[in-house]
């Protein structure tokens, strides 16, 4: 089975496949656990031969229930397994919910340390791909406010596996959230060998000195293009890439934002109470002098993602179009 | 036509409530209009008066087609009915005029000692940015590499002319006009007097002399010419004071020759000449140099052919003569060619306070009685 590869340019869904690969070999504590991984392997193929090469002990099938599969998976994590547990869709993950947030949240807080619990939950989310009501949903707004949740959002390939190299590793739940649209729409270098990414850095995907946006997940790439097509209207565009939705980068999206005055925050979660409210509230209270214009954040409309209709689905995600308007806007403000 | 009903597409008019010329008010019934599912009494949407009524009482029209033409009383109103609500407030449309200022601004403006009144907004709906207050606080700096050269300190004198001048143009709107004038029989009489002039009084007989003649014996026919602007009104004054700009190496002085309608062409001559001895041996007196109505350059001694002065401030005009040239005119009613002594004389003046009519009588009249200074006779 052809799984390693030097320094190439791979898509989002190798990269995945890629740094679990890694992982199993190199830490025999590392398991996985989910829906369809195992024969199946996996509704997007990134678990395909995983069950031949490392057994079934390492690689389980679970029944459809969700629940289980985290409560497990925390019982694991906290005997000293690195459990990497898949959520198959993110709209599955509600009936886990008290496993995430009463669980394992909680298991380093209430052992006093005793315990911690490093497991890795991870599950596609986001729309964009006809998935309609029950494959579209982002969850990062429900689980960012628990303390003692980390929440990763890459959008590369090279970040995918930095940061699901360090997730493995932390001593502490991570929540490792993948874009689907982005699965194999998004090609880019993948260095070879094992390295990390601190979780809790953002990263500066494009420097520019007008305005500030800040995305995660599928949009950044978007936000990029609306960048680009501004670049040549004069306009410089910073976009900034969170990665990581907690811990959260307060530093670079200062720094960013003393230099440029004007902030956009883009994200396809809903707008009320998305990530987006908590960034504007630290700016207002960390950076309010330094703002020139009102934070504006351009975000899923606040109605239940998505219309399974082609027009429904194209009126709740944003556009390239969208996104350069506002940015054009805020830039002239 | 207004939509009465969701399925409803036509109405008629069943009768007219008001007249055309008709005031209106604002909600009040102006016409009853029926359709086949409901018959209604319509407020008028806006208050004014009804300046035509489009369709006849039982005429059926499509809604959506006018009936009526209000003039508003209120153009503001109107167009407030037309206009859609304006945009959900994202981040442009309803942030308030030039008035409102950002935090940043405000802190950029204090750090660097920017009054914002002074700045115009290249934001939406004239804001202030921040680089705006940046692009202020920042003034040679936006300039490339300086050129190769060297810094000349202000003297007095200059820093002084620098103020007056800009003071001058600043607040008088300038225009300008020109005459020649044939002074061929004029160079003839000065060099006829010069060598007994010269005997009699003790001084070296020039142009200027009979220039300023002529100039103040034209102001007694113009005299609006020699005035000054003030809001109150245009204060003629009553003496004429000639300023004589002196040229000096680097300073301008004007000394002023008092009370020209007085004297005679002797005196104009020998006080003219003094003033400039004084100026170019700087013994003027500050007095000396106060009170001009008027001011006359002789340009034409640094060889200037046409020169565009600048108003004295306090004045209504500068008058300059400028070089003699011999040139060939035409003469005559037989339009016969002759070499002649051509002098032009060049006045910038107060549009406030002057006009081209009058100001162009006013210099003609100085060309006349310049060209009509014969070989002999009276001055």
């Amino acid at each position: 089975m052809v799984v390693s590869a030097p320094s190439s340019v791979v898509n989002n869904v190798e990269a995945v496949r890629l740094t679990l690969y890694e992982a199993l070999k190199s830490d025999p504590n590392v398991v996985l656990l989910g829906e369809d991984i195992g024969a199946r392997g996996n509704v997007f193929l990134i678990t395909k031969g995983f069950l031949e090469e490392f057994g079934p002990q390492r690689i389980i099938d679970t029944p459809l229930a969700e629940a289980a599969i985290v409560g497990v998976a925390v019982g694991m994590a906290m005997e000293g397994l690195r459990p990497i547990a898949e959520i198959q869709f993110a709209d599955f993950i509600y009936p886990a919910f008290n496993q995430i947030v009463g669980e394992a949240a909680k298991t380093r807080y209430r052992s006093n340390g005793d315990y911690t619990c490093p497991l890795v939950i991870r599950t596609p989310y986001g729309g964009g791909i006809r998935g309609a009501l029950s494959h579209s949903v982002s969850v990062e707004a429900l689980f960012y406010h628990v303390p003692g949740l980390k929440i990763v959002a890459p959008s590369t390939p090279a970040d995918i596996k930095g940061l699901l190299t360090t997730a493995i590793e932390d001593p502490d739940p991570v929540l490792f959230l993948e874009h689907k649209k982005t699965y194999r729409l998004i090609k880019g270098e993948l260095p070879a060998g094992r390295y990390t990414i601190p979780l809790g850095k953002a990263d500066v995907k494009k420097q520019g000195d007008d305005l500030s946006v800040i995305s995660y997940g599928f949009y950044v790439h978007q936000a990029l293009d609306a960048a680009r097509e501004l670049e040549r209207e004069g306009i410089s565009v910073e976009v900034i890439d969170l990665r990581s939705i907690r811990p959260m980068d307060k530093t670079t999206i200062l720094e960013s934002v003393k230099k440029t005055r004007k902030v956009l925050i883009l994200h396809e979660d809903n707008k009320f109470g998305g990530i987006g409210a908590e960034i504007s509230a630290m700016l207002v209270e960390e950076a309010f002098f330094e703002l020139d214009a009102p934070i504006r954040r351009l975000c899923g409309p606040d109605v239940p993602p998505m219309g399974y209709a082609r027009t429904l689905e194209n009126e709740y995600m944003i556009s390239t179009e969208r996104m350069a308007q506002a940015m054009r806007e805020l830039a002239r403000f | 036509m207004p939509q009465l009903g969701e399925t409803v597409t036509e109405g008629t008019i069943s009768q007219w409530l008001k007249r055309a010329g008709d005031a209106i008010e604002k909600y009040e019934p102006f016409v009853e209009i029926a359709t086949d599912k409901v018959s209604a009494e319509i407020p008028a949407p806006v208050s004014g008066r009804i300046r035509e009524l489009l369709v006849k009482e039982g005429e059926t029209v499509p809604t959506g087609a006018p009936i009526a033409i209000i003039d508003a009383a209120d153009a503001v109103e109107a167009v407030e009915q037309a206009e859609p609500s304006p945009p959900p407030g994202e981040a442009s449309g309803e942030h308030g005029g030039e008035r409102r200022v950002s935090p940043a601004v405000r802190r950029l403006a204090r750090e660097h000692g920017i009054d914002l009144a002074t700045l115009r907004g290249s934001g939406t709906g004239g804001r202030i940015t921040a680089k705006d207050v940046l692009a202020a606080a920042r003034p040679a700096a936006a300039h490339p590499a300086p050129v190769a050269g060297e810094t000349i300190p202000l003297s007095r004198a200059r820093r002084i002319i620098a103020e007056r001048m800009v003071e001058a143009k600043r607040t008088i709107p300038h225009a300008w006009t020109m005459v020649e004038v044939d002074v061929t029989n004029l160079v003839r009489r000065r060099a006829a007097m010069r060598e007994a002039f010269e005997r009699d009084h003790g001084i070296r007989l020039t142009l200027l002399p009979f220039f300023i003649y002529a100039v103040v014996e034209a102001l007694r026919e113009y005299p609006l010419v020699n005035a000054r602007y003030t809001d109150e009104g245009i204060y003629v004054h009553k003496e004429v004071n000639v300023g004589i700009a002196v040229a000096l190496q680097d300073n301008l002085l004007v000394p002023v020759l008092r009370h020209a309608e007085r004297r005679s062409f002797v005196d104009l001559a020998i006080a003219a000449d003094r003033l400039i001895e004084r100026a170019r041996t700087s013994r003027l007196t500050a007095d000396e140099l106060a009170g001009g109505t008027i001011t006359v350059n002789n340009t034409g001694a640094i060889g200037s052919f046409a020169s565009a002065p600048i108003v004295h401030g306090g004045q209504a005009a500068i008058i300059t003569m400028e070089a003699v040239v011999k040139r060939p005119v035409v003469l005559g009613e037989d339009d016969a060619i002759a070499v002649r002594s051509m002098m032009n004389v060049c006045t910038s003046f107060d549009h406030r306070v002057l006009d081209g009519a009058t100001i162009c009588s006013f210099i003609n009249e100085v060309k006349r009685r310049l060209e009509a200074i014969g070989p002999t006779g009276a001055l």
